[in-house]
């Protein structure tokens, strides 16, 4: 089946089994291989892409379902600012360690209004599982970029 | 003052992580590379009587007389094979390898296969085991004298189960034939040792060490997990690869590497402590078992290292210590994190309590009048340094927690309050790092210095710690050294990225290295130096710091070069009507040499921290018939966001004259103490919880027993 979606702002036409999973399409067949298998049973959040701007978990979703969506994944995070805030928030807040769930981390956060308080953000990751971090330094990297975007804001 | 060590500089790992870049092992793909999997036993105990295999050509199925050299995974003991022959002793022994070109086609491997077994009745529990893996006896002074002094005695047993290191990337491995000649093995993976996979492989396929190489690539995480068990699986993508003559990728899936791979050893630990009347040890008599699972794999040393952390960080002059590790038909148990230190240190810190109680003693009071002090001795008899600093931190969580207050307020209420108080070794147990002798490497670059180690960056931040201590001792900006993959071939034997030694031991080595360079180097910079003499590699290798001595026989001495210290204080509400705990906040102080990265330092505590709530409250690997019954995410429940109690993290910095820069190690600690003081919390709620995890079924049969029994 020929399924039409644009990921990471890209046109493709991608001829695979409708039931294939979004997250084995992403990896094998278009070569994303930022977006990880955790569980792959949709616990972990490791898989997190955003379809048409929510947060979905790539290995519980057929590709049938993001026939003509819109996709980000962590490769396509980088081309907006405030998903390069978030990237880099990760890194000075100490965010990620392992990296493992990172780009599910980053991705899940996206979404998020500037200015996110600690509940918003904590509800906005509840899906995602880290093992390093306790967590604590990854809402501190959330809040620090959405800061960050609110000032930007602000600024006008 | 160094210019990187003590700051948060950039982690060299981040950006790629941040962006996806960064390769696991699942990421990368090879010319003509298929996939391998596991057909694995079905019972606990028993004979092979048949292999039963109906699969189309298109599969390659190997077995045990595919191994060219021994078959065993050679790691302490020779006792577990790589491939079954003709017996299994655990569910999820493997027993046959299947490769396939299409990943696809391997999910249901199993229908395929049919196994028939003459079943052997299994033993489960521990004690009821004949056969043991390790015994270790400790003893200081005369028990028997110690008990005379006493006032009171108090007794208690307290019990810890599995818990799983859950890293979110599961285990997996490629294997690539050809290394210095065809019949030569390349071995890539997630995993913590390159060199214990070398050395498994070398004996397995009977090759030389120079055709055999190992490669780590980004690994998601480890905890022990990856310690032991990459060996077993990078064995079977050897044995693929040779017979296919192809690259081989394996990879599990969550499901196999919860039922198959190793897990924390449950433990029992029994105390009977003397003490006067005013709370003074007079004597601790302790025994500590614990399920080695079905091979010997790691469990001499945790045994060790468990046994000698049981006594907690006491003063006692009379001391007997009796472990042993036990053999049971479960998969076998291996290292996690603390290795075996938060099971018996969970024993002695809920003992404590138990103390104070029977003392009518405050349990911050009973703890500053055994805490060990500089000049004191351990249960093996080692003379504690001046940075020991049992003291400092429990103060420091006392009065940042305003404990005495709460404990106060919160008496006779659904919310409670409680601490634990306890001590982590740094660096390998005993004489190990006298017997590892392990080796650094720092070459000079044209812009730089390179280390080369074969430590592994498992997240906890190997690559920049190390660097920043090579930049500061050499001199040069931080930016200016980088570090070698972890790759066997590329790098020297640094030892296993394991019981909090990389910091302290091969930081140690990477200094010296880097401090004989500088002098090498004169007044010029590195890319002066190398401008007109070219590069040259400086090596250094482990020494005891001296005086530090250890005998095995007897088990007396110096059991670590040093200790870190922590004290943690955990407040708990539970729900009077589900009877679920909620951490509500943790106060988290930590003794630990020198931070050498304070945020990456406060992130290894914050994250040991939660694992160890984890294992208070949530982690529950049941085991029905020796087989793991909730072997998936969704009823293995691991810390979420949500359940992600504030800790508030101290570094407290009282510098060990041998470590870099002062450090000692701190991965490990964070996890010995968030146990016992979750559950002398309860004990503050009125709960009398004496074994881990303390779900709402055990806290409400606590509260029903206690009910009935005031009846």
């Amino acid at each position: 089946m020929a399924i039409r979606v644009t990921i990471n702002g890209r046109r493709r036409r991608l001829d695979v089994s409708p039931m294939a999973r979004l997250l084995d399409v992403l990896r094998e067949e278009c070569g994303l291989t930022g977006t990880k298998e955790g569980c792959g049973e949709g616990e972990c959040g490791a898989c997190t892409v955003l379809v048409d701007g929510q947060p979905v978990d790539s290995c519980l979703v057929p590709v049938a379902h993001v026939n003509g969506a819109v996709v980000t994944t962590i490769e396509g995070v980088g081309a907006s600012r405030q998903g390069r805030a978030l990237q880099d928030a990760f890194v000075e807040c100490g965010g990620a360690q392992c990296g493992i769930c990172t780009p599910g981390m980053i991705v899940a956060a996206l979404p998020l209004r500037p200015g996110a308080g600690l509940e918003e953000i904590k509800t906005a990751l509840a899906g995602n599982l880290c093992r390093c971090t306790g967590y604590l330094s990854i809402f501190e990297s959330v809040s620090r970029a959405k800061m960050r975007r609110r000032a930007r804001a602000a600024a006008g | 003052m160094g210019r990187a060590v003590g700051r948060s500089v950039r982690r060299k790992d981040g950006d790629a992580k941040v962006t996806g870049e960064a390769k696991y092992i699942d990421d990368l793909a090879f010319p003509g590379m298929i996939f391998g999997a596991t057909v694995r036993s079905t019972i606990p105990n028993g004979e092979i009587t048949d292999r039963r295999i109906a699969l189309p050509d298109a599969f390659l199925v190997a077995d045990y007389r595919d191994i060219p050299g021994r078959n065993i995974i050679a790691l302490i003991d020779e006792d577990q094979p790589c491939l079954a022959e003709d017996v299994v002793r655990h569910v999820a022994e493997p027993i046959l390898l299947v490769a396939h070109a299409d990943r696809e086609q391997l999910f249901d491997i199993d229908r395929h296969v049919s196994i028939a077994y003459r079943p052997r009745p299994p033993v489960f529990d521990p004690e009821a085991s004949t056969q043991s893996f390790k015994h270790i006896a400790i003893d200081k002074g005369n028990i028997a004298r110690g008990f005379a002094k006493a006032d009171t005695i108090v007794e208690g047993e307290y019990r810890t189960r599995h818990q799983e290191q859950l890293y979110i990337e599961t285990n997996g491995v490629i294997a690539v034939p050809g290394c210095g000649g065809a019949e030569g093995i390349t071995v890539y993976g997630s995993l913590q040792c390159p060199y214990y996979v070398h050395r498994a492989l070398m004996v397995l396929l009977g090759l030389p060490a120079d055709r055999v190489r190992v490669v780590q690539t980004e690994t998601g995480g480890g905890f022990g997990g990856k310690e032991e068990y990459p060996s077993v699986l990078a064995c079977h993508a050897a044995i693929l690869a040779r017979k296919t003559g192809r690259p081989v990728k394996m990879i599990y899936d969550r499901v196999e590497d919860l039922l198959a791979t190793t897990k924390r050893h449950p433990s029992i630990i029994r105390h009977r402590t003397g003490v006067t009347r005013d709370g003074r040890l007079t004597a601790m008599e302790i025994d500590v078992v614990m399920d080695g699972g079905a091979y010997a794999t790691l469990s001499a040393v945790v045994l060790s290292r468990g046994v000698i952390h049981a006594s907690g960080p006491y003063r006692c002059d009379h001391i007997r210590i009796c472990g042993r590790a036990m053999m049971t038909h479960t998969p076998p148990n291996g290292a996690f994190r603390g290795f075996g230190a938060p099971q018996t240190q969970f024993g002695i810190e809920v003992h404590m309590d138990r103390i104070a109680e029977a003392l009518s003693m405050d349990p911050v009071r009973i703890r500053e009048v055994n805490a060990l002090r500089p000049g004191d001795t351990t249960a093996t008899g080692q003379r504690l340094g001046p940075d020991a600093s049992a003291l400092p931190v429990l103060r420091e969580a006392v009065r940042r927690s305003s404990f005495h207050d709460k404990r106060r307020q919160w008496a006779g209420t659904s919310r409670g309050i409680g601490l634990s108080l306890f001590f982590h070794g740094s660096g390998f147990t005993g004489s190990g790092e006298v017997k590892l002798a392990s080796k650094a490497a720092l070459e000079l670059t044209p812009t730089g210095a390179r280390i080369r180690v074969a430590s592994t960056e498992i997240g906890q931040g190997t690559q920049t710690m190390l660097a920043q201590i090579v930049a500061d001792a050499l001199g040069v900006p931080y930016d200016a050294i980088d570090v070698h993959a972890a790759d066997t071939a590329h790098v020297p034997d640094s030892g296993p990225t394991v019981a909090s030694r990389t910091c302290m031991i091969v930081g140690k080595l990477l200094e010296r290295c880097a401090q004989d360079m500088r002098t090498r180097l004169g007044r010029r910079s590195p890319a002066e130096y190398f401008r007109r003499h070219g590069g040259f590699t400086v090596t250094s290798e482990y020494t005891p710091p001296p005086g530090q001595s250890w005998d095995d026989q007897q088990y007396r001495g110096d059991a670590y070069g040093s200790y870190g210290w922590g004290c943690n204080v955990v407040e708990v509400d539970v729900d009077p009507d589900t009877f679920e705990a909620r951490p509500t906040r943790v106060t988290a102080v930590a003794e630990i040499g020198k931070a050498i990265h304070p945020l990456m330092a406060q992130g290894q505590i914050q994250g040991g921290t939660a694992q160890g709530i984890g294992y208070a409250l949530l982690e529950d690997v049941v085991m029905r018939d020796g087989r793991m019954a909730n072997a998936q995410l969704t009823n293995y429940i691991v810390p979420t966001p949500l359940d992600a109690p504030p800790i508030d993290v101290t570094i407290l910095e009282r510098p060990y004259a041998h470590g870099p820069f002062g450090a000692k190690g701190v991965g490990e600690m964070p996890i010995d103490g968030p146990a016992p003081a979750v559950v002398n919390a309860l004990r503050h709620c009125g709960f009398d919880i004496r074994s881990i995890p303390a779900t709402p079924e055990r806290l409400f049969e606590a509260r029903r027993q206690k009910v009935e029994g005031g009846r």
